[in-house]
């Protein structure tokens, strides 16, 4: 197996990156290396969308553009894609239909986080779907703009993504999946030296071999995360391990039985998989990050990192999902819970790779809900999540899983609440009432600037005793501020 | 020339043209302040803060940092060759700390560096030592220390607390109001430039280019004419940097006095959060008493507003807090007293409605609560309550209001939302669901225009015509995308008659126009467009006057349209009549000058003519909160607002959408934490959210009141700015509506902003849970 630099095609040529700092960002290459400077950084932390890029793959046999936040992507994650920034969309003299809507209705005011909504739009423009409200809000929840208030952007996005695609990308866009498709090849991705490096290798074997030389390398998905440790926290990290070019962890496997998710695939490429579970699923993952972050970010970094405030383990550990890893040539799985140890502690050992996860489907008379408390709707970390799995029985509580996120250091499951729920009749309002009183002693939650632990333990036990009303009266349609989509609101 | 027309035969004012910056906008090519390609050999500042918010500093050892790889100096108050302030009025904000810390993240040192990575990374290493002391943080706490910043300040009329103990229907609350980071997408940012005999050449985002120049001169010790300060555009505002662009722009130049390089600073986020001053927080008392029907008869309330360490613009905005504690409603008898609060945080500051907004909360809440207790529909309470035509028409602080319209508009807005009906439809809904509650307000909007410190009112414009008949058009005014110059631009084609794209918008600068005032209190426009368009004025007399010599033609006869000059039938093409003027040596640049109206405001006796006029708005909101959870939905908006004669309706549109949008975000979502320590929590976009496009309701109906100023304003226009944040109270009088149905008839104890944490335990309050 040999190994060659990162390549990547931008402005119609192909970029060999033979040598870079390993910590280097998309954003930084832009405005530093390139002086392109219509990105622009307003956050430096994948919030608010002013350096959202597109990125092209091809995907399902066609070219996809997909949007990402510049400011924390680090640059070898561009292999093998399209760079497209808001610089490329003019051609001929003429604005890019979403440009030149932005114009016609008046969608930009201070101008700053602009180029990021054309990023965005273009990239929604370039779906040709024939863009409803909905997927507007959806692919516009990543960026923030400050002066306008948006309707003029939703007004212009409507009139822009209404129509198939027929702009310069999409013309050239066979010739453009073809470059890509040259690009892509089994080669393991190495820039550097043993001492400070980029890697990017293309097989699972190839990765654990490479961990286990290097034990003290980062292992970076999307980077969604890692990225705000170069950005912000300033660390060094000489040595990243990007996990997005293994083959093996690239799979997604839909059976009668169960889903599993290589560790590398994105939440984007999960969602309609995951979505199809419940629509409580299906709403939690638009609700997730942003399209700039769900383009990134992958499930089993979510896991990985062992954030206690990350959507995907309460939601995984209420499916019953176990967790697989590979360290060298060793291979192991525990259930996910396990997998969780203390605050910012897990069960995996230095050079241990997360490789999947199998989700289990809910089994008859199993029913789901999952709810996420946060001050905002879109892109906001929750304060309180909980995802729960119960079983009925004769109109008994007959097994539930109820899991939390931001209650405890962990993602965490509610056992005394679930031992006093068992057996309770669903619609045994005072029982219910008694089980979720024992929270307390499930969780003692933090005071924190996303709420505050008396807030949290109310609205836990509240949202426990939401979804078991919504399960006993076999309908959300009462419940809800914001009707689930998709999908019916029966239970 | 000809006198105004109202409306007939205008060719660019009152017209929605679009931003004149809006193509450059989406291609990525307007410049902002990092995007300007640096001279060579730039070097980049970063600062380095406080790590505890009271205390002195002990031991500042920068010798880890001085040896970091690219750094090239370390700056500390010792290197101010001038005086250690960067304040705006009263002398009590340093550069850089010399010994006393007065907030967490305050600046104790700049690292300077050839690249901004290596500076933001040598700045991590410097050793600090400090004797912490306890910090006071909140409001609460500043009360119970008598940490007064400034004396207290009031207005009173009558006996108010004899006719409270004495009213039969007395009410009595307290109300929390957070503050709020204004977010601009562009972080403060300066580029300095050192030109030749040590004067410097300054780029700055700032709203306020003459006090940049004043602030780097004074902390260079040069004279200000030394100093030029150019702001083409803003990456936003919001009064954020009105006095608090200033200081990185100094940091910057002292950089560049220090190293003789030119030098540039662009603050990260989590730094610009945690070092830049926000909205003032409030905690308000207040007392009332009122008629059976609901009309107030006397009014009490005070206002504790958290400015922080410093007085930076408090007191000004403290006093419009003040000025608007009465929003549109009449208090027959009243007291309003302020208390200016220290606090070991950053040093509040302006912030779109500069302290009026909260005052105008206090009031709406007022009204809710007089609803609460009679039983009436709140509506009916608001119009019991506004100010009356001819009588019932005296502030609190003694200026007549003479351009009452609250009242038409509101009735106006009441038919078009169909308030009455849906609030029937409300009622029913609340009735039969369980989980869920809607609430429904409609609220007006009353706003005092011109700034409160009188003497700003006044702006500066220069115009010249070159001899191709282009047009060169500057003004004191800066752009944050509020649309200013595209405004100013249409008045000053207006008046010379010729197409907009022969006038050229540039950038402010200090070298042009001199002595400039803000960009603020929404009076961009209304004093740069008057001032500009006296500056075209008086070239234009001046070609006039050179035509009808030419032609042997009255003066009076000569106009100016369709791009050419004209006398009855007779004509020439702008520029052939600007050519030859000019070969007959006439002047073709001008400086014009305005000086707003009628104002006067004597503050020891709390009694004047503060503003010039009042503009007027009013909005409906519907939402759906869900009492489980706290968690709530704008369900449907109605606006109708008074921008006088619009100059540009798209613009101002913009203006109003997207203040009421910001003002919703203050109300609902956006949560500014401070820990006991005095640390903000939430200084990112990551912990502190403003609305997304999804907050925003797809029901959403916007309108103008037509309502020609009757104040001689440009063109009959109202400032559009800052009143229309004020429209998103009734969002937050929906969501406490919604929040009563749970028990009618008690009063709802919400404070904004109104979280699902906040309207959970409201919720609970209202059913005596807690």
């Amino acid at each position: 197996m040999t190994t060659r630099p990162i390549r990547f095609l931008h402005r119609g040529a192909v970029v060999e990156a033979p040598g870079f700092p390993p910590m280097t960002t998309v954003l930084d290459w832009l405005r530093l290396e390139r002086r392109l400077t219509g990105t622009k950084e307003g956050c430096g932390e994948g919030d608010c969308g002013a350096c959202t890029v597109a990125l092209g793959r091809v995907k399902d046999g066609r070219l996809a553009y997909e949007p990402a936040n510049a400011c924390i992507m680090l640059l070898g994650q561009l292999d093998g894609a399209e760079l497209v920034t808001v610089e490329d969309l003019a051609s001929g003299g003429r604005l890019h239909p979403v440009q030149q809507a932005l114009v016609d209705h008046h969608g930009s005011q201070c101008g700053f986080c602009t180029p990021g909504f054309v990023m965005s739009l273009f990239t929604l423009y370039q779906e040709g779907a024939g863009a409803d409200r909905e997927a507007v809000l959806e692919r516009l929840a990543g960026n923030l703009c400050r002066c306008t208030g948006y309707r003029p952007i939703v007004d212009a996005a409507l009139a822009a993504c209404s129509t198939p695609p027929d702009d310069a990308h999409a013309r050239r866009s066979a010739a453009t999946a073809a470059t890509l498709a040259d690009l892509a090849d089994g080669d393991d991705v190495f820039v550097g030296n043993e001492e400070a490096f980029f890697a990017a290798p293309a097989s699972l074997d190839a990765l654990a071999s490479l961990m286990q030389r290097h034990p003290d390398a980062t292992l970076v998905g999307g980077s969604t995360d890692v990225g705000l440790w170069i950005t912000k926290q300033l660390r060094t990290l000489p040595k990243l391990v990007h996990t997005g070019r293994v083959a093996e962890l690239r799979t997604l496997t839909v059976t009668d039985e169960a889903l599993t998710i290589g560790a590398a695939v994105t939440y984007g490429e999960a969602a309609v998989a995951l979505g199809a579970l419940d629509p409580d699923v299906a709403l939690l993952l638009q609700r997730l990050g942003s399209a700039q972050v769900r383009t990134a970010g992958t499930i089993g970094g979510n896991v990985a990192n062992g954030s206690p405030i990350g959507d995907m383990p309460p939601l995984l550990i209420s499916l019953g999902a176990e967790v697989a890893l590979r360290h060298g040539e060793a291979v192991r799985t525990l259930p996910l819970e396990r997998f969780f140890i203390a605050y910012g502690r897990q069960d995996r050992a230095p050079g241990e790779v997360v490789t999947h996860l199998r989700v289990p489907r809910l089994a008859a008379g199993e029913h789901l809900r999952v709810f996420k408390i946060a001050k905002r709707h879109d892109q906001d970390i929750s304060s309180v999540m909980l995802a729960m799995a119960v079983r009925l029985d004769g109109g008994r509580i007959a097994g539930a899983r109820i899991a939390f996120g931001g209650m405890a250091g962990i993602p965490k499951r509610a056992e005394a609440v679930e031992q006093a729920l068992d057996g309770v009749a669903i619609d045994d309002g005072a029982a219910i009432g008694r089980a979720v009183a024992r929270l307390g002693e499930d969780f003692t939650p933090l005071d924190d600037h996303r709420a505050s632990a008396a807030y949290r333990l109310k609205v836990a036990a509240n949202l426990v005793i939401k979804g078991l009303a919504e399960i006993a009266a076999g309908d959300r349609s009462a419940t809800r501020l914001t009707p689930l989509r998709g999908a019916s609101h029966a239970a | 020339m000809r006198p105004e027309r109202d409306g007939e035969g205008l060719r660019h004012v009152r017209r929605s043209i679009r931003h004149d910056a809006a193509e450059r906008h989406v291609t990525g090519e307007a410049p902002y302040i990092d995007d300007i390609r640096e001279p060579e050999g730039t070097l980049h500042v970063v600062p380095g803060g406080a790590p505890v918010a009271a205390g002195r500093l002990t031991r500042l050892d920068l010798s880890a940092v001085r040896a970091a790889p690219g750094v090239v100096a370390v700056l500390t108050a010792a290197d101010i060759p001038g005086a250690n302030d960067v304040s705006p009025v009263a002398g009590d904000d340093p550069l850089f700390v010399a010994e006393t810390i007065s907030f967490h993240g305050q600046p104790l040192f700049a690292v300077v560096a050839e690249s901004r990575d290596a500076a933001r990374r040598a700045a991590r290493l410097a050793v600090i030592e400090v004797e912490e002391t306890a910090p006071l943080v909140d409001v609460a706490e500043a009360l119970a220390a008598d940490a007064d910043l400034m004396p207290a300040y009031a207005f009173r009329r009558g006996d108010p607390e004899a006719a409270i103990a004495a009213g039969g229907h007395r009410l009595a609350g307290e109300l929390r109001i957070g503050g709020q980071e204004h977010f601009y997408l562009e972080g403060q940012a300066a580029l300095v430039v050192p030109e030749e005999d040590g004067t410097f050449l300054i780029h700055s985002s700032t709203q306020h280019p003459s006090e940049v120049q004043h602030v780097v001169a004074r902390v260079l010790a040069l004279p200000d004419a030394a100093v030029e300060v150019a702001v083409r555009r803003m990456g936003g505002g919001f009064g954020g940097k009105e006095s608090q662009a200033s200081g990185w722009a100094a940091m910057a130049a002292l950089a560049a006095r220090l190293t003789g390089r030119p030098a540039k600073i662009r603050l990260d986020r989590d730094d610009d959060f945690v070092m830049t001053g926000k909205r003032h927080d409030f905690l308000v008392g207040y007392s009332a008493a009122h008629d059976a029907a609901g009309r107030l008869e006397a009014v009490s309330v005070q206002f504790a507003g958290r400015c922080g360490y410093s007085h930076d613009l408090s007191s000004s905005i403290n006093d419009r807090t003040m000025f608007h504690a009465d929003n549109a409603y009449f208090y027959p008898q009243v007291h309003i007293h302020s208390r200016r609060l220290k606090t070991h945080t950053v040093s509040n500051t302006a912030f779109r409605g500069f302290g009026g907004p909260q005052g105008m909360v206090f009031a709406e809440r007022l009204m809710d609560r007089i609803a609460w207790a009679t039983g009436r529909d709140p509506i009916d309470v608001r119009y019991a309550n506004l100010y009356g035509s001819d009588d019932r028409n005296i502030t609190p602080y003694g200026m007549t209001v003479e351009d009452n319209v609250a009242g038409p508009i509101m009735r106006q807005l009441e038919a078009s939302s169909d308030y009455r009906r849906r609030r029937e439809e409300i009622r029913a809904f609340n009735a039969r669901s369980r989980h869920l509650k809607k609430g429904l307000a409609l609220t007006p909007v009353k706003f005092g225009i011109s700034f409160t410190t009188t003497f700003l009112n006044q702006a500066g414009a220069l115009v010249h015509v070159y001899q191709d008949g282009s047009i060169h058009l500057n003004h004191g005014g800066t752009e944050m995308g509020q649309g200013l110059f595209i405004k100013v631009a249409q008045v000053v084609a207006e008046e010379f008659g010729v197409a907009l794209d022969r006038v050229r918008i540039t950038a402010t600068h200090t070298g042009k126009v001199p002595n400039t005032s803000p960009t603020a209190a929404s009076s961009g426009t209304d004093m740069n467009g008057m001032a500009a368009k006296a500056a075209a004025a008086e070239i234009k007399g001046r070609i006039a006057e050179f035509i009808a010599r030419d032609w042997q033609v009255p003066v009076a006869s000569i106009a100016f349209r369709d791009d050419r000059v004209w006398s009855g039938e007779k004509s020439v093409t702008f520029a052939e009549a600007v050519k030859k003027a000019y070969l007959a040596r006439t002047h073709l640049s001008a400086a014009g000058f305005y000086a707003t109206p009628k104002i006067t405001w004597d503050r020891p006796k709390a009694t004047g003519r503060p503003f010039f006029y009042f503009a007027y708005g009013a909005s409906c909101s519907e939402v759906t909160i869900d009492t489980l959870t706290g968690e709530f939905t704008l369900d449907r908006v109605d606006i109708l607002h008074d921008a006088g004669r619009s100059l540009n309706p798209a613009i101002d549109i913009g203006q109003i959408e997207g203040g009421f949008v910001q003002g919703m975000g203050w109300l609902t979502m956006e949560e500014l934490v401070f820990d006991a320590k005095g640390r903000l929590r939430t200084h990112a976009p990551s912990t502190y959210k403003i609305p997304t496009a999804r907050d925003v309701p797809a029901d959403f109906r916007v309108a103008f009141f037509d309502n020609p100023n009757r104040e001689d304003t440009i063109y009959r226009s109202k400032a559009i700015g800052e009143p229309p944040l004020m429209l998103a109270n009734s969002v937050f009088c929906a969501i406490a509506d919604a929040v009563h149905a749970l028990a009618p008839g008690r009063a709802v104890a919400l404070d904004a902003p109104a979280t699902p944490e906040a309207i959970l335990f409201a919720c609970a309050r209202q059913t005596g849970e807690v």
